[in-house]
């Protein structure tokens, strides 16, 4: 059988869920493997949830909020972009690759962008192949 | 205590029993956490939507058999329906549920819905989790109906793992000030202040320019009923001015908004007229005195005024402002004020103000031409725009409502229009802005009454004559009028240098025929954009833009004057580009919807609100330091969050080193209990 990875989404509430809420609405059509967990911000996000994410056996992680500037919560989306950045750095050290998480601004107008990001994010991981720490 | 009942009595499907017998009080909302979860899954079809694509009945069974802690599972035609949430209740009471999973649209839209029902029920309204199996998944996978199935099912089992961790929260109220500001004074926001104030709140409307009226003050006759623009609405600016409710600062922007729903805080700039308010007459001696003449903005620059000015004779309020721009410090207008009314030590002063609501109308920008440089704006003199248009067939205009070619001075004979200037067209705008073919429709037939052999073409891709009394005026303009229609987009525009007429290259789609049109003047109906200030309000106020730019309404059909931060609506173009009757009605909308929270005097608001656990806080300050919004502050060297000022962004708990800092409603163990369902099943 094909490889279908696993992605867990992170989204914040304002923008990058209501982009993929207006995706819905649009029918704008990308693959069924993301599992999306709503936050009220990306700066909710604590390095631990992507780490926990991997190792429970994602094949990626995605964290998707506003655009700079933007943040419903002024700042929140640059917390996010730090602590991302961070967990980046420490995948390789866990032999997982960088690839394997992605961080994405999409506004709450990008239903197609998210689309986009999902059909995109979720090649990149078949390319990968299962992540090293799946659950057989 | 909830009975214990054999989860293969209550098991999945359409099966399950769904029929309520009890019809009994609701019962206290008793439920404490610690007891065992009873939980309800409640799979919906959204008529075809979602069953088009998810086999509902499978993802309810699944629930039912395979999902720990699920005592009932069903699925529905409509779960949002009076008998669907009719259905949700009873099995609450039939089977005591304790948490309720419903497996439907996304949050956004019914959360609050399915709330009340669980409240109904006799539950804690945050008992409930959606898993949004429609906008992420039946739509977006409408070719992939297995792996949708599957999807859905494991979205459903991340939604019933949170929901077993679910705590109940109390709605906290919060007091709602009986005031309102209104931003921007074109006709949307004169119409929702004079509303809001006559209903009897205090309205602060804030201008940036030093007169109210905006946009529709420069018009010139409106359609289709052929008022004057300044006949309708200077009487409105009169009301506003002298309204005992309103304050009116013009002349004035905003620079910031804090605070939330109800009592916001906002910081206002007024900007020095140098010239004191309460003194001035508009007497007008200043003006003559003036030696500096420059392009009057209000004419589009097509007429001038003093450097010490009223944009337009019925300005509101009458009071002169000193352009320190333009002014070259001569002073003559000082010399010449009797009552001493000019202040040239002026400085910008700063207002605060305190308001329960705010409402957004601070129109458009009319879209830039010079962006479509193939129509020859700005390098043909006898190219204009359907702004400058009006200013020249106004009474009141520079050329005292006489249209007289700018290169020339003389009365063209020839006109054409073009539609759809930067709307309509991929590399501008996509969107339709709406008023552009009535104006024009309206423009030609104005010129046409006085000056019945003049020949008029309007170029169009269609015409959109969708208001009330439009399509009519439409016809009577091309069957008695004669104003000609021509479908097709002009490809370019050349200028007779001779004569200073225009030639337009352009095929009539209609006769599959190329034409060459000569005109001795050129009209272009420029599009609507969004205002030079939106983004930065929209900022300012945490109110999305959409994709056209414009703000983002909460719903646009349900919700069309709301935005997503409570408290905050919008009115008029600064939402999307409408007409006047469009606009005033939503003004009104916008006035009446800022009401029903200042009549009630107090708001619910979520209590996903943040806190600190002071045995495991260490003292470190992150939190303090991440908090955009001052809530956190330290008592005996622990973190202590303040209510009122918290938002609910979860910052301070992302970034804890300990996890003493948590946000209700989205703690840790309700996250890692979705990352887990999300990857295996229990």
């Amino acid at each position: 059988m094909a490889f279908e990875p696993k992605i867990v989404a992170f989204l914040c509430n304002w923008c990058a869920y209501a982009g993929a809420d207006l995706a819905g609405t649009s029918r704008t059509q990308y693959p069924p493997n993301t599992r999306t967990i709503r936050i009220m911000c990306t700066g909710r996000m604590s390095p631990v949830f992507i780490l926990k994410a991997f190792a429970e056996g994602a094949d990626g992680v995605l964290v998707a909020g506003c655009h700079h500037g933007d943040c419903h919560y002024v700042s929140g989306n640059y917390g996010a972009e730090k602590r991302v950045n961070l967990v980046s750095e420490l995948l390789p050290e866990l032999g997982i690759e960088k690839d394997r998480l992605m961080l994405k601004w999409i506004s709450a107008s990008e239903g197609e962008l998210f689309g986009k990001t999902i059909s995109e994010f979720t090649d990149t991981i078949k390319k990968l192949g299962p992540s090293p720490l799946r659950k057989k | 205590m909830a009975k214990e009942k054999p989860k293969s009595d209550v098991s999945a499907g359409k099966s399950a029993v769904k029929k309520a017998k009890a019809d009994g009080e609701p019962k206290a909302e008793s439920k404490v956490t610690d007891e065992q979860p009873r939980v309800g899954v409640f799979v919906c079809h959204c008529g075809t939507n979602i069953a088009g694509v998810v086999d509902v009945k499978d993802v309810a069974k699944y629930a039912g058999e395979k999902i720990r802690d699920v005592v009932y599972s069903t699925d529905s035609k409509y779960m949002c329906s009076e008998p669907g949430q009719k259905e949700i209740i009873e099995a609450i009471k039939e089977h005591d549920l304790n948490r309720i999973v419903v497996a439907a649209c996304s949050p956004r839209m019914h959360e609050p819905t399915f709330r009340r029902a669980a409240q109904t029920a006799g539950i804690n309204p945050y008992f409930v989790d959606m898993a949004n199996i429609r906008e992420h998944c039946s739509w977006v996978h409408i070719q992939e109906k297995e792996k949708a199935t599957e999807k859905s099912k494991d979205l459903v089992r991340m939604s019933v793992a949170r929901a077993r961790l679910l705590e109940p929260q109390e709605k906290m109220k919060v007091a709602v000030k009986k005031s309102s500001l209104v931003i921007g004074a074109g006709i949307a926001g004169i119409q929702a202040a004079l509303d809001l104030a006559d209903m009897g709140y205090q309205v602060y409307l804030v201008e940036k320019q030093p007169t109210i009226g905006g946009k529709m003050a420069q018009l010139d006759k409106t359609f289709p009923t052929m008022d004057c623009a300044a006949c309708i609405l200077t009487p409105k600016m009169v009301d506003t001015s002298r309204h005992e409710n309103i304050e009116l600062i013009t002349y004035a922007e905003i620079k910031d908004i804090k605070g939330f729903v109800g009592s916001f805080t906002v910081t206002v700039n007024k900007k020095p007229r140098y010239v004191l308010e309460d003194l001035c007459t508009g007497c007008m001696d200043c003006a003559e005195a003036c030696p500096v003449e420059v392009p009057n903005e209000f004419d589009q620059g097509l007429g001038s005024r003093k450097a010490i000015y009223v944009p337009f004779p019925q300005a509101v309020p009458l009071i002169y402002t000193l352009d320190e721009d333009t002014c070259i410090g001569c002073g003559v207008c000082k010399n010449v004020c009797t009552i001493e009314a000019i202040d040239f030590n002026q400085k910008p002063e700063e207002l605060t103000l305190e308001v329960g609501t705010i409402i957004v109308a601070s129109g458009y920008n009319v879209f830039d031409p010079t962006r479509k440089p193939e129509y020859g704006y700005g390098k043909y003199e006898n190219v204009v725009t359907g702004l400058e248009f009006e200013r020249l067939i106004n009474a009141s205009g520079p050329t005292g409502g006489k249209l007289l070619r700018p290169s020339d001075g003389k009365e063209p004979r020839s006109i054409a229009f073009i539609q759809c200037v930067g709307s309509r067209d991929e590399n501008t705008n996509l969107y339709c802005s709406r008023v552009c073919c009535m104006y024009a429709i309206k423009n030609a037939r104005l010129y046409k009454e006085k000056h019945p052999e003049c020949d008029i073409y309007i170029f169009y891709i269609d015409i959109r004559a969708f208001g009330k009394g439009y399509e009519e005026f439409y016809k009577i303009t091309q069957e008695e009028y004669g104003v000609k229609f021509v479908k097709g987009r002009p490809s370019v525009v050349y200028e007779d240098e001779k004569t200073g007429g225009l030639i337009l290259n352009v095929e009539d789609t209609m006769l599959g025929r190329k034409l060459e049109v000569g005109v001795d003047m050129l009209v272009l109906s420029v599009g609507m954009e969004p205002g030079s200030d939106t983004d930065s309000l929209g900022k300012m106020a945490g109110v999305s833009r959409g994709a056209d730019g414009f703000l983002l309404e909460a719903h646009p059909k349900l919700r069309p004057v709301d935005t997503l931060v409570e408290g905050i609506y919008l009115a008029g173009t600064v939402q999307g580009p409408k007409d006047i009757p469009d606009t005033v009605a939503q003004a009104s909308a916008a006035a009446g919807r800022a009401s029903i929270l200042m009549a009630k005097g107090e708001v619910e608001v979520d209590p996903i609100i943040a806190y600190s656990v002071p045995e495991l806080c260490i003292g470190c300050r992150i939190c303090e330091r991440i908090c955009p919004f001052g809530a956190i502050t330290m008592v005996d060297r622990k973190a202590v969050m303040n209510e009122a000022k918290c938002k609910g962004c979860g910052l301070c708990a992302g970034g804890c080193p300990t996890g003493a800092a948590r946000l209700r409603h989205f703690k840790d163990d309700q996250i890692f209990a979705q990352i887990h369902a999300a990857l295996a099943e229990d």
